[in-house]
């Protein structure tokens, strides 16, 4: 391994916790109950799938947890931070050293090499060039991108920019690692190649990964829990049993 | 974010732009470049105005008097001062005493006489002075036929160009039809002058004749309190004619031709002030009428003028009609920063519209950054390091381009004065003062016009920035 594992918050205590969360939009007269009166816990380590349909608010209360939006009402907790009770300037502080994102779209920035893109929360961390250049590397050569560390990322196909981003996101050491339907633009052969390394992280470096899809396959085959949610609130909220893979992997590691 | 890696971004984010920021830049490069072509304009000719000025030494000279002569040039100065009978009489110590003050450069007796000059046996009146060997490098005297004394102690003269008319029986020039000088000087240059004065002797003649009865007895010791009045005639050469006037200045006691200080000194011409201060004349310490004080920079005139006048004597300088011209200058700076900063203001509107529409299309960009940890305080600096980068480069592509108009309209003018016949001139300066000036006020400008768009792009919902195709 070459990236260090991240000192997580000690598996099993609660890592995120919602309570009442709502987030409700203004359109005009009408009110949109984006996120509605949401309660979950998330315990450190975890590996959660936010289920639903288009509309049902799962990128939503992703976005609250990613300290990217402001709840309109009720409470989002991620490691003792109050989030809505954070400055502008702290939030952003939060979303760089706490949380890693991966979105479906990739989200790389297209004027940059790649190893730019992954070094560019080291920019903002105010990390020296000669450390962020090492970094970069190795993150790059977790995912398998070493050798195209100076393309761009229309060089690249949509499992190379998703991996990118993953190397990214994992730079700054995050504890959360918050997923926004990683493999939407992704054929299902390199989507399961991104979610295997999805829940090697978790494994591994001890993320507590958060993952919004609408693919229920997808999240009985990765995650150790699955939360339902429609109209903005939680319908359902269950634990799944790990699938085959997480055995393979158990085994190449022994 | 720091500053190399913001410095780094913003240039690898205008390069991703390029036609469009190359534009914007352009445009505050001839916005910068106007202002650095009005500005060294204003500064090129206020330097030829006050280089003329202080070359024309009548900036940095002042003509002190006693106040004993009633000649005297401040008058204002007289009436709160000792009584004229009471103050000090302006002699050799006094210009000892002048000379060592601070900032005087030389402090010299301005001997002036009204005399007879002999040309080819034609009589002509008129007055001379003495000029220090340090007024060669007086504007006057630029452009003089012939040239200045060979020494300051040779029987030499040089003629304003009037006077050479005057001898020559021509009729004093009028206008623009002014004899040329070099016409003057061919049969004059090299000529000599027989010059009639009065030669004041120190000590009595001594009286040929025995005093007679019922007259005043002859007394011994008034002998050393007395002078006698000899009239000499001595010969002098022709050896510049000067085109300009350089005692434009005095009036009516303006000087036509000019001796070398020390040869007039020599001469113990009989001045007017020797008989008022009959004493000192027979005494033989050289009692001056007046003495010019050339000051060391014109801004020290005020100074040394204040120094003298504590010394008992009246001065007199021009130092108010340059304070009128700095105020004109001021005026004429303003007025070409202002219209040189016009398209400053225009280039700076090109900034504003360049970063808002970088916004619009980088907007998705800034969500990204903003989703990864970007503060805000991140992507304002972001902008405004764009808009500073431009800021800079168009104020040095501005300034060599401004330079470089100064150097072509220099050239063009001086092509054109030498076609006129006239020597070449520096109309364009550009001091580094303005460079730094022009450079900083270009950076300025467009980190104010950066502020607003910076601001916008740093307060972008970074959810609504992420949904932005």
């Amino acid at each position: 391994m070459t990236t260090a594992p991240v000192v997580p918050a000690a598996r099993g205590t609660v890592a995120i916790r919602s309570e009442n969360l709502c987030r409700h939009y203004r359109m005009g007269e009408t009110v949109i109950r984006a996120v509605d009166g949401v309660s979950i816990e998330v315990r450190a380590g975890e590996f959660v799938a936010l289920l639903g349909t288009s509309g049902s608010g799962k990128s939503s209360v992703l976005n609250l947890i990613a300290g990217l939006d402001r709840p309109t009402s009720g409470s989002v907790v991620v490691q003792d931070r109050d989030l809505a009770k954070l400055s502008r300037e702290e939030l952003a502080k939060y979303r760089l050293r706490v949380v890693g994102m991966v979105f479906q779209s990739f989200n790389l920035i297209a004027s940059m090499t790649l190893a730019e893109n992954v070094d560019l929360p080291l920019r903002f961390a105010e990390v020296d060039r000669g450390q962020r250049q090492t970094l970069a590397r190795q993150a790059l050569e977790r995912v398998g991108l070493l050798a195209r560390m100076n393309h761009r990322p229309s060089e690249l196909s949509g499992g190379e920019q998703q991996r990118a981003a993953l190397a990214r996101a994992l730079i700054n050491r995050p504890q959360l690692l918050l997923a926004d339907e990683p493999t939407g633009n992704l054929d299902s052969h390199t989507g399961k190649e991104i979610m295997d390394m999805v829940r090697q992280f978790n494994r591994e470096l001890g993320m507590t990964v958060v993952m919004v899809t609408h693919e229920r396959a997808l999240a009985e085959r990765y995650a150790q829990r699955m939360i339902f949610l429609a109209d903005g609130k939680l319908i359902d909220d269950r634990p799944n049993a790990p699938t085959v893979d997480d055995v393979q992997i158990r085994g190449g590691q022994s | 974010m720091k500053i190399p890696d913001l410095t780094e971004l913003a240039l690898r984010n205008l390069r991703e732009s390029l036609l469009r920021n190359s534009l914007t830049t352009m445009g505050i490069s001839v916005g910068v470049a106007s202002l650095v072509a009005m500005l060294s304009l204003g500064i090129g000719l206020q330097q030829l105005i006050s280089r003329r000025l202080v070359r024309s030494g009548l900036f940095d000279t002042v003509v002190v008097t006693s106040r004993r002569d009633p000649r005297g040039m401040g008058r204002d100065e007289e009436r709160n001062g000792p009584a004229p009978s009471e103050s000090r009489v302006l002699d050799e110590t006094a210009r000892q005493e002048i000379e060592r003050l601070s900032n005087v450069i030389e402090a010299y007796p301005d001997i002036r006489f009204r005399t007879e000059l002999r040309f080819e046996d034609k009589p002509h009146m008129t007055m001379i002075s003495a000029l220090p060997s340090s007024a060669k490098a007086n504007d006057a005297f630029e452009g003089m036929q012939g040239a200045f004394f060979s020494s300051d102690t040779a029987p030499e003269v040089i003629l304003q160009k009037t006077f050479a008319e005057e001898l020559l029986g021509k009729a004093p020039g009028r206008g623009v039809d002014e004899t040329n000088v070099a016409d003057l000087a061919k049969p004059l240059l090299g000529k000599e002058l027989t010059m009639n004065y009065a030669q004041r002797v120190s000590g009595a003649v001594q009286p040929s004749a025995p005093v007679t009865n019922g007259a005043i007895p002859f007394d011994n010791s008034l002998a050393a309190a007395s002078y006698s009045v000899v009239s000499r005639e001595e010969k002098v050469k022709i050896v510049g004619i000067a085109d300009l006037d350089p005692e434009s200045m005095r009036g009516p006691i303006r000087a036509k031709v000019f001796l070398p200080l020390k040869f007039a000194e020599g001469l113990h011409v009989m001045q007017s002030v020797d008989l008022s201060e009959v004493s000192r004349a027979a005494s033989g310490q050289p009692v001056y009428s007046s003495i010019g004080v050339r000051v060391r920079n014109p801004a020290q005139i005020q100074a040394v003028e204040d120094a003298i006048k504590n010394m008992g004597f009246n001065t007199f300088s021009i130092l108010d009609a340059s304070r009128g011209l700095k105020q004109v200058f001021a005026v004429l700076f303003a007025f070409l920063g202002i219209f040189g900063s016009l398209a400053l203001v225009v280039a700076s509107i090109g900034i504003v519209n360049t970063l808002v529409m970088a916004i619009l299309e980088r907007r998705r960009e800034i969500g990204i950054m903003k989703a990864i940890g970007a503060s805000d305080a991140d992507v304002m600096w972001l902008f405004l390091a764009e808009a500073g980068a431009m800021g800079i480069l168009g104020g040095v592509v501005g300034v060599v381009l401004g330079w470089t108009i100064g150097q072509v309209i220099n050239l063009g003018t001086n092509v054109y004065l030498k076609r006129q016949g006239l020597p070449p001139e520096h109309f364009w300066a550009v001091p580094w003062g303005l460079v730094g000036f022009a450079l900083l006020f270009a950076f300025g400008v467009s980190l104010v016009s950066g502020w607003y768009p910076a601001g916008r792009a740093a307060r972008l919902d970074p959810v609504q920035a992420l949904r932005y195709e």
